[in-house]
């Protein structure tokens, strides 16, 4: 063998090697377009311009439960929800610092149900919050922090290490969407049009301790700081679903975070804000309860419209060509959404 | 030399009736003394000489042909 | 670390590039900086055991060197005015004062090994006596058990004795001497190495040679596929059928022996294929460690043929000097004198063959089982041993006995035999084997092949499919091995360009087809807790 073919075989091999690896992984890779659609939600927030001056944080009772669309249409407040399924609260603080990157809103919204979970809870929960991050710090701290003991970091760098074994399970979709998913979600808002009443939801078992992990208030802690050091307003909430089960002995503990550090804390599950949003659980709710559909979302999304453009004197940003025109595309879209689920409830 | 060769061929003829081990110089390498052979050899001429060939000495080249076994035990009962 | 672990996984090429690029001389440094940072991944207190046994190991294999070399010159200074009486009784004192000193180190080390390894089980049987006629019974040491502790102390002391025996000379380099102990490739499941047989190629730094890289890396990838494709992948069958042995009896008893076959043999080979593919690209030799041992004839043979350096590491420093040794030799006199030929020439090999094995069931675990199943291939061959004059009339008088058919027999009667053997180490006790094995007689539920019930195994129809597929390619690579260079150099000899592909396919097969990560139970080597 002469050192030229040596030299020949070496990278012929190396290149099959890494390009045929890229091109199973991407295959292999969930699509995550006809079911578990949640699954998109991250990677879907850098199709979007950069340009909020409200991003909502944090897991389900997020980005099912506000509706962007509706914030635009009535006041003017161009948002956008970095949430994902079960998404931990030290991956809501990462994927903060990671949107941070590309823009700087002024208010930054942050769903309190998350304190409750101290531990890596899920591996592919893990894999919803992570895998659709962009490489950076902030998505190796937030592998780090997630990973539950039989995970491996390297299986995040490559994801085949860890979907391999789907090349049994493909669908269409895997072909279908190979070069891209396309998931319909409207600046991060998963927009559910069914309704199913919510009966007899249980009330909370009694805890042996209330208190809210360690870890869960320094990356509260974390949060609130990076906010300040940006000038965001920081905003607590908590989702009015029913279930999970919202202690009051926990609402207290965040009450009185809020309190000393002179931050907003909505609680929709308050009576009286209950009252003004208007949340009938019997027509806005999709699952019995404990995610919002789609009327629930948009009478939330009421409310804190009103309070942002009050409280904390967010401007109507609709006399913005560019900007209106970029959401009158989403609401489009969202609108026909809307109606494509009527249809299909019939 | 030849009676020690010859007592030797006797020790070996009694193992394998059908070897030619007068010409064979691949007892062990070709694997046709096994480990209870090379053994019972030992053992027997402890008995034939009052030669006890130590542990380290079991290397195939002692043991490949009838001849270097000869010279073997002669080196041993030499010392 | 195990094999399959992903750090592993991409530590090895990275360590490949380094070393290629290193000047020649820094190459062995490296490859023992690699054995320490893989050996304290298992634990940094597991280092303190492994050079305890490398000083110890090193010094006194010095010591016996130079006590060797000062008999030598006092013999020399004296050969004229000595007699030939006095010259045997001084070599013979100092031979005696050099074996003492070997003692000293073997006993020190294995008895590091038997603390640590059988000081539980010794304490357990001890109190299991106790209990018979007394209260008292004695605490069970819980002892950590350093990583491949056994492999490190066997390669050792056979290095020591060799040295004892003056078969090579001892190492002069503490740092390379290190590396001998901790190589670490072979440290988590073998093949237990000679010094004069690894040394040349481990410390000579060799540079990068293209078609050495090629092969190695197939058999690297071979090794894998083994061991992830197959192994990893029937393992949660054979614990199914193992660890419920109420549920897993009569036909299934069968099933077990031959997936735990397949799984041993595909995991432990394949180990040992990435063991000595990552010699091969480095351009360090090792020894084979299997010859197709699923070809044997008889029992005596696939031992000659499995784990070949543990069985040549107890024939050449625990059988054939406890079989030639002086008492021994009395003994068989003796013997010989009282009940005749016969049995006098049977007494030294009959009791040296049966402390072997029990040494070597001892070997493969802390327990009674392995004990009996060492004990087990001891009888059987010696049962096959007394027997062999019978086996050549017959094939003296029957021509189809030579056939090739009845090859393939004897193959298959040695593996169900091994099998059969085999499962004294997998089930709970020795009582409960034979129950099993009873059932397998009383028991007579073969449509439980045919109801589904092995698609309860954990098992899936792929997952058959594939285990079939690798089965037969790896029974086709052991015949294509059969006669001349092996599979790998023929592809290579025919076409360079289809050996390039088939190492990249064999990539992809073992990247989409291996049993790893989750979902998958990762399962340890089954070799490395010995």
């Amino acid at each position: 063998m002469t050192r030229k073919q040596v030299i020949l075989s070496a990278v012929a091999m190396s290149t099959a090697v890494v390009v045929g690896t890229a091109a199973l992984q991407r295959l292999l890779m969930p699509k995550y377009m006809s079911d578990v659609v949640e699954g998109n939600l991250i990677a879907d927030y850098y199709n979007s311009h950069f340009d909020h001056d409200v991003l909502f944080v944090g897991d389900c009772e997020v980005y099912e439960n506000f509706s962007p669309v509706r914030l635009w249409e009535d006041y003017g407040i161009s948002s956008n929800i970095r949430g994902s399924a079960q998404q931990l609260i030290w991956q809501s603080y990462y994927l903060l610092e990671d949107a941070l990157r590309y823009e700087t809103p002024d208010v930054v919204i942050f769903n309190v149900l998350s304190m409750k979970y101290a531990t890596p809870q899920n591996e592919a929960y893990n894999r919803m919050s992570i895998d659709g991050m962009r490489w950076s710090s902030s998505k190796v701290n937030a592998i780090r922090a997630s990973m539950t003991e039989e995970e491996s970091f390297l299986s995040y760098v490559f994801p085949i290490l860890r979907y391999h074994s789907r090349w049994s399970e493909l669908t269409t979709d895997d072909f279908k969407y190979y070069f891209g998913v396309d998931p319909d979600f409207y600046a991060g808002y998963y927009l559910r049009a069914d309704v199913k009443a919510a009966e007899n939801v249980p009330e909370g078992r009694p805890l042996a301790d209330y208190s809210f992990g360690v870890v869960c208030w320094e990356y509260l802690e974390k949060m609130r700081q990076l906010c300040e050091e940006k000038g965001i307003e920081f905003v607590l909430v908590k989702a009015p679903s029913l279930y999970p089960y919202w202690y009051d002995e926990w609402n207290i503990q965040i009450v009185d975070y809020a309190a000393e550090h002179n931050l907003a804390y909505i609680n929709f599950l308050d009576e009286t804000i209950m009252a003004e949003t208007g949340i009938d659980f019997k027509t806005d709710t999709y699952d019995g309860g404990l995610h919002m559909n789609v009327y629930g979302a948009e009478k939330l999304s009421v409310w804190l419209g009103d309070y942002l453009t009050k409280e904390l004197s967010l401007q109507d940003r609709r006399g913005e060509p560019e900007l209106a025109a970029y959401w009158a595309e989403i609401a489009e879209e969202y609108g026909k959404e809307w109606q494509r689920q009527l249809n299909a409830i019939g | 030399m030849n009676q020690t060769l010859d007592t030797i061929m006797d020790i070996l003829k009694d193992l394998h009736e059908d070897v030619d081990f007068e010409s064979c110089t691949t007892l062990i390498d070709d694997g046709i003394l096994d480990s209870f052979d090379i053994i019972s050899i030992i053992t027997e001429i402890n008995s034939e000489f009052g030669v006890a060939i130590p542990a380290d000495k079991i290397v195939p080249e002692n043991f490949n042909s009838a001849k270097a076994l000869a010279k073997l035990v002669e080196e041993l009962e030499d010392i | 670390m195990l094999f399959t672990d992903f750090s592993f996984i991409l530590g090895v090429p990275l360590l490949f590039l380094v070393y290629f690029l290193l000047p020649q001389r820094f190459r062995w440094m490296l490859l023992l900086l690699a054995s320490y940072g893989f050996y304290a991944c298992s634990g940094l207190e597991n280092l303190l055991f492994i050079l305890t046994t490398t000083l110890t190991t090193y010094g006194f294999a010095r010591l016996l060197e130079v006590l060797a070399k000062q008999r030598n010159e006092t013999l020399a200074a004296h050969k004229t005015e000595w007699s030939r009486d006095a010259k045997k009784a001084y070599r013979d004192k100092a031979n005696k004062q050099r074996f003492v000193w070997l003692m000293v180190c073997i006993v020190l080390n294995f008895g590091i090994l038997a603390v640590l390894k059988y000081g539980a089980f010794t304490v357990n049987n001890i109190n299991a006596l106790l209990a018979l006629g007394t209260d008292t019974q004695l605490p069970v040491p819980d002892l950590l058990l350093p990583m491949g502790i056994s492999f490190y102390t066997f390669q050792s002391m056979g290095y020591l004795i060799d040295v004892y025996r003056e078969k090579h000379p001892a190492e002069q380099n503490p740092a390379r001497f290190a590396l001998f102990v901790s190589f670490f490739p072979q440290l988590v499941q073998g093949p237990i190495s000679r010094y004069d047989a690894l040394s040349s190629g481990l410390y000579a730094g060799n540079g990068f040679a293209p078609r050495r890289v090629l092969l190695g890396t197939q058999r690297i990838l071979w090794g894998y596929f083994k061991k992830m494709v197959i192994a990893d992948r029937i393992l949660p069958a054979v614990t199914a059928l193992i660890s419920a042995p109420e549920q897993y009896d009569g036909v299934f008893v069968f099933i077990g022996i031959l997936y735990y076959g397949l799984q041993l043999y595909a995991d432990f080979t394949g180990g040992i294929d990435i063991t000595i593919g990552i010699g091969q690209v480095l351009g360090i030799s090792m020894t084979e460690n299997f010859d197709r041992p699923f070809f044997s004839k008889n029992i005596s043979e696939y031992w000659r043929r499995w784990h070949i350096t543990l069985g040549t590491w107890f024939k050449d420093y625990l059988f054939y000097p406890l079989s030639v040794c002086q008492p021994m030799l009395k003994l068989s006199k003796w013997s010989r004198d009282t009940f005749g030929k016969e049995i006098g020439k049977r007494v030294p090999v009959y009791l040296a063959t049966l402390l072997v094995w029990f040494t070597t069931g001892l070997w493969h675990g802390a327990a009674w089982n392995f004990i009996v199943w060492g004990l087990m291939n001891a009888v059987v061959i010696l049962i096959s041993e007394e027997l062999h004059p019978l086996y050549i009339r017959f094939h003296k008088k029957f021509a189809w006995a030579n056939s090739h058919a009845y090859d393939g027999f004897q193959c298959i009667r040695t593996f169900l035999l091994m099998g059969c053997l085999r499962m004294f180490d997998c089930y709970r006790d020795v009582p409960m084997t034979f129950r099993m094995f009873g059932s397998m007689l009383t028991k007579w539920n073969i449509s439980a092949l045919f109801d589904g019930s092995l698609m309860n195994l954990s098992l899936k129809v792929q997952d058959y499919v594939i285990l079939l597929a690798g089965t037969a390619l790896m029974f086709a690579v052991s015949l294509c091995n059969r006669r001349g260079p092996c599979m790998r150099e023929k592809i290579l000899a025919r076409s360079h360009a289809l050996s390039c592909t088939l190492t990249v396919l064999l990539f992809f097969v073992v990247l989409l087809l291996g049993a790893y990560g989750i979902g998958y139970d990762q399962s340890q080597f089954i070799y490395n807790q010995f």
